[in-house]
């Protein structure tokens, strides 16, 4: 009685064996769980960790008759080069990443890439939209956003229609990012004919915008755009609240994009933000879930509404999970090949990479959308508000 | 024009409170010799308390001012009497080392408690607007605070006999010692007042900015100016330091981008130094 009882089980587990016997494959990145940047890097973690859940939940990515589990090994890089440089260089060298996300921010997404391409370890480069880091020769890197010089293209379109004699500050971060975008943008503002008023960097530690908030008033100007990311965004959107600074049109890099920036209540009402996805967005995906789907998901899954954030990290992780499975094997060279040719579709919005060696990896298909915190009902609601055909409610000047 | 008024006047409104910042380092710095390395990270234990104590009671920050004033006041006389005490009168870089170990002490277990993200204590109040500029009721508030707080400190280094005490410490220690004054309870008790003015620095900025952990290094740096121009161990003097400091930094902005502020701010504090190196008004007569 006994020896059959041992013999069965024994057999069951036989059995259940071979599908045990699982593959995994890691991929590497680092989040940015404390410091400046956490607000807005926790959002793109959570659309990583939402899309590796679903994908195991799913039975794991299936390239070349296998499935791989994935597995996530993450460090927290404390919003600094400096822990990117030695936490990427310990994801390839000791935890043999077999694939790396990168961190969220264009400034760490350089130091990282620095370190994925010396040792030519592909990685999606997932929150960095500065474009200079595509264009230093690369072969592995891969850049979902759009890229920074786009940013603000939206707002001026908007203000054509509005104003089109209106006096801009620029006010912007002193970070790679932002750079990239103020200056761009500012060089098609002076195109489009719009006076510049003012043009100011302020350092990424500033918490006190007084100063150059009074130049903002004493230059006149009617329009405000700049920021950079969460801290100094919410910052200084509540400050030129507080001074009562008269603008009568803000739009701030990142900050407002987060559902958090609705908490500021009144210093948030009319500010816009360029944004690479909102929740309201009608794409329709060639795979992966649609973005209502995704949205409900992650609302239910985190009790907070995404941000594009939480898509990026969502969308460029389909893409390589999509790459994977064509190329029909974790074999970075042909995973490379594959994302090389990748056009398709996911909740994001159009995913195509740029195969020009002097701009390997710039995005070339994404779009971006212009949202503004409007009053609806009494409450703060984002809506879209441009480009015409994706838009769900008018701009207020 | 108007626009170099509301600069400077708001420049004056935040030196207020850079000011009081300074005035707990110059008390401490005039009265013992100690250069106190741990002051920026005192400024943020400040903010921090002020923050859950805002948080855990929903009270106006402006509340927690006399209860960051006993606490800080404790925990200086704490500090003095387990790090301090043994390095006075010794080399003074004992005591910066003394200081400075105690500065990351502080640094490395805030860290591990509340991590280095921003931390922001909302409160806002109505303000002044003149014109086109509005200056915000936090600031003037804190502005007012500041001076209250250098007022009761001047009355009290003047008319009471502990305050009488430390000036006579700070004077001549030897000849106090003569008179019957108990000098290391005096000096522990200025430093505990000094460490008590820093946190209630800390407290005030908490109402105007976001903080980390990390921020106190800035207002340290600010403090040294600000101690330099207003004179070694001369609290009123850092009062009107602190003010002179936000006089530079209002005048500065409307001409030149805000990011050359400090190169100004320490361009000064440099050719100060060169011509008086004891600072502008001296405490201790050499």
């Amino acid at each position: 009685m006994r020896k059959s009882l041992y013999l069965l089980a024994a057999a069951a587990f036989f059995a259940a064996g071979p599908a045990l016997a699982q593959e995994t494959v890691t991929i590497g990145f680092t989040a940015s769980q404390t410091g400046k940047l956490n607000n807005d890097s926790t959002a793109q973690l959570r659309g990583f960790e939402m899309w590796r859940d679903d994908v195991n939940a799913a039975g794991g990515i299936k390239a070349g008759g296998k499935s791989y589990k994935v597995k996530f090994v993450s460090y927290d890089d404390e919003s600094t080069g400096t822990r990117v440089q030695q936490l990427y260089t310990r994801l390839i060298t000791q935890d043999k990443a077999q694939f790396l996300f990168s961190p969220y921010s264009s400034g760490l997404v350089a130091t990282a890439a620095i370190i994925s391409e010396q040792y030519g370890k592909v990685m999606m480069s997932i929150g960095g939209a500065e474009e200079k880091t595509y264009k230093l020769g690369n072969k592995y890197l891969f850049q979902t956003y759009t890229g920074a010089s786009q940013y603000l293209a939206g707002a001026l379109d908007v203000l054509k229609k509005k104003n089109p004699k209106a006096k801009i500050a620029f006010v912007y971060e002193d970070d790679p990012f932002s750079k990239a975008v103020a200056q761009a943008t500012r060089d098609l503002a002076k195109k489009d004919g719009f006076a510049v008023a003012l043009e100011e960097s302020y350092s990424s530690s500033t918490t006190d915008f007084g100063p150059i908030i009074n130049k903002v008033i004493s230059s006149g100007a009617d329009v405000l755009l700049g920021g950079g990311h969460y801290a100094d965004g919410s910052t200084l959107a509540r400050q030129l609240h507080d001074q009562k600074a008269k603008l009568k049109w803000v739009t701030l890099l990142v900050a407002p994009d987060s559902p958090n920036f609705a908490k500021l209540g009144e210093p948030a009402v009319g500010v816009s933000v360029p944004s690479q996805w909102e929740p309201q967005v009608t794409y329709k995906p060639d795979f992966g879930p649609t973005p209502a789907q995704f949205t409900k998901e992650f609302t239910a899954k985190y009790k907070i509404s995404p941000g594009y954030h939480a898509a990026g990290g969502y969308g460029g992780a389909l893409i390589l999970q999509h790459a994977i499975e064509k190329a029909g094997s974790i074999d970075p060279a042909k995973v490379a090949a594959e994302l090389n040719k990748t056009d398709a579709t996911t909740l994001f919005g159009q995913t195509k990479f740029s195969t020009d060696p002097k701009s390997h990896g710039l995005q070339i298909g994404h779009k971006m959308v212009l949202a503004q915190w409007q009053m609806k009902d009494g409450k703060l609601v984002k809506e879209v508000i441009w480009p015409d055909n994706a838009k769900t409610a008018d701009a207020k000047y | 024009m108007i626009g170099i008024l509301a600069s400077v006047i708001d420049g004056v409104l935040v030196g207020a409170v850079y000011g009081v910042a300074a005035m707990g380092l110059t008390l401490i710095w005039g009265v013992m010799n100690v250069i106190n390395l741990s002051h920026g990270a005192i400024i943020v234990l400040g903010m921090f308390v002020v923050y859950f104590l805002t948080n855990a009671t929903g009270v106006s920050p402006y509340y927690g001012i006399p209860i960051v004033l006993v606490v800080g006041f404790a925990a200086g006389v704490i500090i003095y009497w387990m790090s301090v005490n043994r390095v006075i009168g010794r080399p003074i870089l004992m005591s910066l080392l003394a200081t400075f170990a105690l500065n990351m002490i502080i640094i490395g277990l805030a860290t591990a408690a509340w991590t280095t993200s921003p931390y922001n204590v909302p409160i806002s109040l109505p303000g002044i607007t003149i014109q086109n500029y509005t200056f915000t009721g936090t600031h003037i508030m804190a502005a007012v605070i500041a001076g209250v707080i250098a007022g009761l400190l001047y009355l009290f280094l003047h008319y009471t006999r502990p305050g009488r005490a430390i000036r006579a410490v700070a004077s001549n220690r030897e000849a106090a010692e003569l008179n019957g004054i108990p000098t290391r309870r005096v000096l522990a008790m200025a430093f505990g007042l000094g460490v008590a003015l820093a946190c209630v620095s800390g407290a005030l900025i908490s109402t105007l900015f976001p903080f980390t952990v990390l921020s106190g290094g800035a207002y340290q740096l600010k403090s040294f100016v600000v101690t330099v121009l207003g004179g070694l161990g001369n609290p009123a003097g850092a009062l009107l330091g602190g003010i002179a400091l936000g006089i530079v930094e209002g005048l500065a902005t409307p001409f030149t981008p805000v990011s050359w502020t400090p190169i100004i701010e320490f361009g000064l504090f440099v050719l100060t130094l060169m011509a008086f190196p004891r600072g502008i008004f001296s405490f201790t007569r050499p």
